[in-house]
């Protein structure tokens, strides 16, 4: 086991950030922290990397014990927090020499690890790290935490306002970190991430809603879900809400997933409801559950 | 309603040095369309932006916003605008109530037509038990939503948004997003940055810039056509990439 939580909770006075949650990541694991802002998905990061102590619960990292092991942990892991973690009045080469020297190495000793990602930053190595790109901030950084090849790698939300293109980037790069044997956590707000992990929870309010694959969790999914579509996506949408059988009505890229109360649907019912409002080019046809759907039904 | 243009832009282009962050772009905006202007990181949306909400001078081109031009009038500009950012949007060590206070009189509202507005906007997003809170107390999503209402106070003809619901849960993003349909519908403007492509898939026309140029503009739907593929996100990841 690389990362073994029991019943950790920790509050802010009366907030509880995390409450009562267990979960184990396996050695070389890509597992993924899936859930909104303020879910306690930083908090949690927190406690495993020794930043903070929880208030209850018991939390190994590569073997070690969050309390009293810290500085094993320390030396250990790498932290990519949500913030970037760069000094910005040092460029690119002297960021990655100055973490590569605190942790007792230096950068032609791990270069392996890091060649893929530095690579791409390595022609800027004597512009500030202030004045790259965000999507530069991001490589650098992830070089930084990896220069004293730790074991597990933390990062806390890398992809949050970054585009769809560096998200594609950043998570080819996290593939091929697995390949070398790193076990990864990774936190992110965007469901569609979720199925590149491993292993997802998915987490709201301190809490876990659900772990497992993603293949598994969508399977989890108690009802049919249908793409409707209609000319005026907005009335559909009020429609939908006003239509009594209705479940659940959601906005879902160019369709509205809809699912109904009753097992002996016939969405030709539906179609008729829709045609009586008026509706014109009128689409519905069962579709694929996603994660973002079973996140929404597990958090109603 | 739908054809008459109230944002235009013609050959816009901003310098800063020898670095040409937008590069003569030129597009229309409908009233009451839903817009949605793309690009990765860096392509130059921000610039543009900030020109069409009257904070940048832009280094040559035309653009007139809400009727306004961008050289002569860009305090006319911001009188008829809303903006909202994922950044900042309200104060934290304000009340709800304060906030709407403090933002309708900066609008230059009357005290009548802000109460109005107040107890309209708390009884609409179902706010009235925490009126009185602090706004630094509120969840994410809550936030969003009321600077979202508290940027549309003074009626404005277009609502600039940039990245509105980043970090939201996906229902509370979901509940955005119909308050979005339901502005466009009452015919406001709506101009978006987002990083979630499903949500280009919610505008009526989507830009996608790439290095400072406007290279894709059309429809959800006539983008993947003229690429072949299934989705936004396909198109934004044939066409970012640069």
């Amino acid at each position: 086991m690389s990362i073994s939580l029991q019943h950790i909770s920790k509050s802010y006075k009366d907030l509880k950030a995390v409450d009562d949650i267990s979960f184990e990541v396996n050695e070389g694991e890509l597992f993924g922290l899936i859930g909104p802002d303020g879910a306690g998905k930083t908090t949690i990061f927190r406690i495993l990397t020794t930043l903070l102590i929880a208030d209850e619960g018991e939390a190994t990292v590569a073997g070690y014990d969050v309390g009293k092991d810290y500085i094993d942990i320390r030396n250990h892991v790498g932290y990519m927090p949500g913030r970037f973690s760069l000094y910005q009045d040092l460029t690119v080469e002297e960021n990655l020499e100055f973490f590569a020297t605190i942790f007792g190495t230096s950068i032609e000793e791990n270069y392996d690890l890091i060649k893929d990602i530095y690579i791409q930053i390595e022609p800027f190595k004597d512009r500030r790290a202030g004045k790259l790109s965000g999507g530069m901030k991001q490589k650098l950084a992830l070089s930084c935490a990896l220069i004293h090849k730790p074991k597990v790698l933390f990062l806390d939300e890398p992809t949050t306002g970054v585009d769809p293109v560096s998200r594609k980037e950043f998570w080819e790069m996290l593939k091929n970190l697995q390949q070398k044997g790193i076990t990864i956590l990774v936190s992110t707000p965007y469901m569609d991430e979720a199925a590149l992990c491993d292993r997802i929870a998915l987490i709201q309010g301190g809490k876990i809603l659900d772990i497992d694959t993603p293949e598994e969790i969508v399977k989890h999914y108690p009802k049919k879900i249908y793409d409707v579509s209609a000319d005026n996506m907005y009335e559909l949408i009020l429609d939908l809400n006003e239509y009594e059988h209705n479940y659940s009505v959601y906005p879902f890229g160019e369709f509205v997933h809809y699912t109904d109360k009753r097992n002996d649907f016939d969405p030709k019912e539906l179609i008729q409801f829709l045609e009586s409002k008026k509706h014109k080019n009128i689409t519905l046809q069962q579709t694929q559950t996603t994660i973002e759907d079973a996140f929404m039904e597990l958090a109603r | 309603m739908k054809n008459i243009n109230i944002i235009q832009v013609e050959d816009l282009t901003k310098m800063f040095g020898d670095f040409t962050a937008v590069n003569d772009i030129t597009f229309e905006v409908k009233k009451g369309e839903i817009f949605g202007f793309l690009g990765a990181n860096g392509a130059g949306k921000t610039t543009a932006m900030k020109m069409l909400i009257g904070i940048l001078t832009p280094t040559s081109g035309e653009a007139q916003v809400a009727n306004f031009d961008v050289y002569t009038n860009p305090d006319d500009i911001k009188k008829n605008i809303g903006y909202m950012s994922q950044k900042f949007a309200l104060y934290d060590d304000l009340t709800v109530k304060e906030n709407i206070t403090f933002f309708g009189g900066i609008y230059g509202l009357s005290r009548e037509q802000i109460k109005e507005k107040r107890c309209q906007l708390v009884e609409e997003l179902g706010l009235s038990e925490v009126v009185n809170d602090l706004v630094s107390s509120l969840p994410l999503g809550w936030k969003q939503k009321l600077a979202f209402s508290v940027a549309l106070l003074h009626d404005p003809k277009i609502i600039f948004l940039d990245e509105p619901t980043g970090g939201v849960d996906p229902i509370t993003r979901r509940q955005f997003w119909e308050m979005i349909y339901k502005t466009a519908h009452n015919g406001t403007t709506v101009f978006v940055t987002t990083h979630y492509m499903d949500e280009a898939e919610y505008c009526d026309r989507v830009s996608i810039m790439v290095n400072g140029k406007i290279e894709a503009l059309d429809t959800p739907k006539k983008l993947k056509e003229q690429f072949k593929v299934d989705s936004m996100n396909d198109v934004f990841l044939k066409l970012a990439r640069g």
